[in-house]
């Protein structure tokens, strides 16, 4: 009804976005883009999309913001204290089994797809998650929006035990394939490296969109800039009186 | 898709595309055509309608032969013609339901444009139908340049197809390439790429994470 007196509903906070993960002959790469969206406007020129799970294991987030903040931070707290109880390094497969099942009893209302990646005790894994609940392991994935340009420059060029920086290389061109040719993706491209018993996250490791045109000079506003059309001047009348209260007395 | 260069524009399609809803009918339909002496046109889409686009083309160049007057159609005239058509069938809500490539050279000026089935059109260095515009075109801008030679540019188009074979559920592995210079126009035999599947992953995919798939 509201909507018929032109009443927008709020929209959603999505990561229009392009996300990808490859693994490489020492582990895991994971790569994003930081444009968070509100229909059609940015929302978030800078946000973060790679988000923690476990000291080895880092998962990618596209679909609804607010779902694949929540989504990994429960799977990451469940992951901790699985750690605390058995004395044991994470695995990949324990956070792909909590996040698939969480998803698949929300039946897709939980609209986060996800690329998990990470190292353990079997060897480098990478996994894609959608928001049904299904999963896909897969020696390179991308998801988001700009999936498709992505997966255009991987399956062009990738290639087995690719060195880490060819294989970061290759993430950052997937994911500027993603920022410049999809419209909800955008901004700066982070990558987060994992191998056996170090994770490194390269926050904004690529800026490909710096502000052009700044002022130097900085941007003063003087006096005049503005022109008044009317001024009114209410003084503010006391309506209470107050007065010094005595302490209180205990 | 298609790609301009030098002297020469390039064009390339799967054969297929004689589907029938989600069958894969006519293996061996040939998407691209030449029209007169300085132009190619390749379409996607209702291959019903773009044989009538032949027809209506056939009678323009027909009519510009009578003419008998030392001059012929060239491809930008063509990109025109066809983008009145389109877009007058548009407004009669009763579209011929393709996406267009027309390329061609005249007189060594080469030109490459697309127009739609709802009348847009456009000119550009690159251009790509359907899926093609989501997995090619970024290829395409990021390692297109003004001086390819012939065997870069086949290998550039060749990268392009190779990705949409893999991840284009109606590609299939049957390929024509088509060159035009301002000597002539050569319609490539159809053939197919190599593609690998034998990525270590792919053998035992879930090695390490028995129990997911």
């Amino acid at each position: 009804m509201l909507l018929k007196k032109g009443v927008q509903p709020p929209s959603f906070r999505k990561t229009g976005t392009t996300i990808v993960g490859l693994v490489f002959q020492d582990g895991v790469i994971l790569g994003a883009d930081t444009r968070a969206t509100e229909g059609p406007i940015v929302a978030d020129k800078n946000c973060e999309k790679i988000h923690y799970m476990a000291p080895n294991i880092y998962c990618c987030g596209a679909g609804t913001a607010a779902d694949t903040e929540a989504v990994t931070d429960m799977v990451s707290s469940q992951l901790q204290l699985h750690r605390y109880a058995t004395g044991r390094e994470s695995r990949v497969i324990t956070a792909l089994t909590l996040l698939k099942s969480h998803l698949f009893s929300y039946q897709g209302y939980v609209s986060a797809a996800l690329v998990l990646g990470g190292i353990d005790v079997t060897g480098p894994h990478l996994h894609t998650v959608y928001p049904h609940g299904s999963t896909d392991t897969l020696p390179f994935a991308t998801m988001g929006s700009g999936s498709l340009a992505a997966m255009a420059m991987f399956e062009s060029k990738y290639r087995e035990g690719l060195t880490r920086d060819e294989g970061i290389k290759l993430v950052s061109e997937a994911i500027c394939s993603g920022i410049f040719n999809d419209l909800g993706s955008g901004s700066n491209v982070d990558v987060c490296v994992i191998t056996k018993g170090h994770a490194e996250y390269l926050r904004n490791h690529l800026l490909p969109n710096p502000r052009t045109y700044i002022s130097s000079k900085g941007y003063s506003f003087v006096k005049g800039h503005t022109g008044v059309l009317s001024t009114k001047i209410t003084p503010l009348k006391e309506k209470v009186e107050v007065v010094e209260g005595d302490a209180m007395e205990e | 898709m298609e790609k301009k260069e030098k002297a020469i524009l390039f064009f390339k399609s799967d054969t297929e595309f004689g589907s029938y809803g989600s069958t894969l009918r006519y293996k061996s339909v040939e998407r691209i055509k030449a029209i007169g002496k300085h132009t190619l046109l390749g379409a996607s889409g209702e291959i019903s309608d773009f044989q009538e686009i032949l027809r209506y083309l056939d009678e323009l160049i027909l009519y510009d032969n009578m003419w008998d007057d030392g001059n012929s159609l060239g491809p930008k005239e063509i990109h025109n013609y066809l983008n009145r058509v389109m877009y007058n069938r548009r407004n009669k809500f009763n579209p011929l339901w393709n996406s267009l490539v027309i390329g061609g050279v005249k007189n060594g000026q080469k030109y490459l444009g697309m127009v739609g089935m709802i009348g847009t059109h456009f000119e550009d260095n690159h251009v790509a139908t359907g899926f093609g515009n989501h997995l090619a075109r970024p290829i395409f801008r990021d390692e297109w340049s003004e001086d390819m030679t012939f065997e870069e540019a086949v290998r550039l188009l060749e990268k392009c197809l190779r990705v949409l074979l893999y991840r284009d559920r109606s590609a299939i592995n049957k390929f024509q390439i088509a060159k035009i210079t301002d000597e002539g126009v050569t319609i490539s035999q159809p053939y197919s790429l190599k593609t690998f599947w034998g990525f270590s992953a792919f053998k035992n995919p879930s090695k390490g994470a028995e129990g997911s798939w």
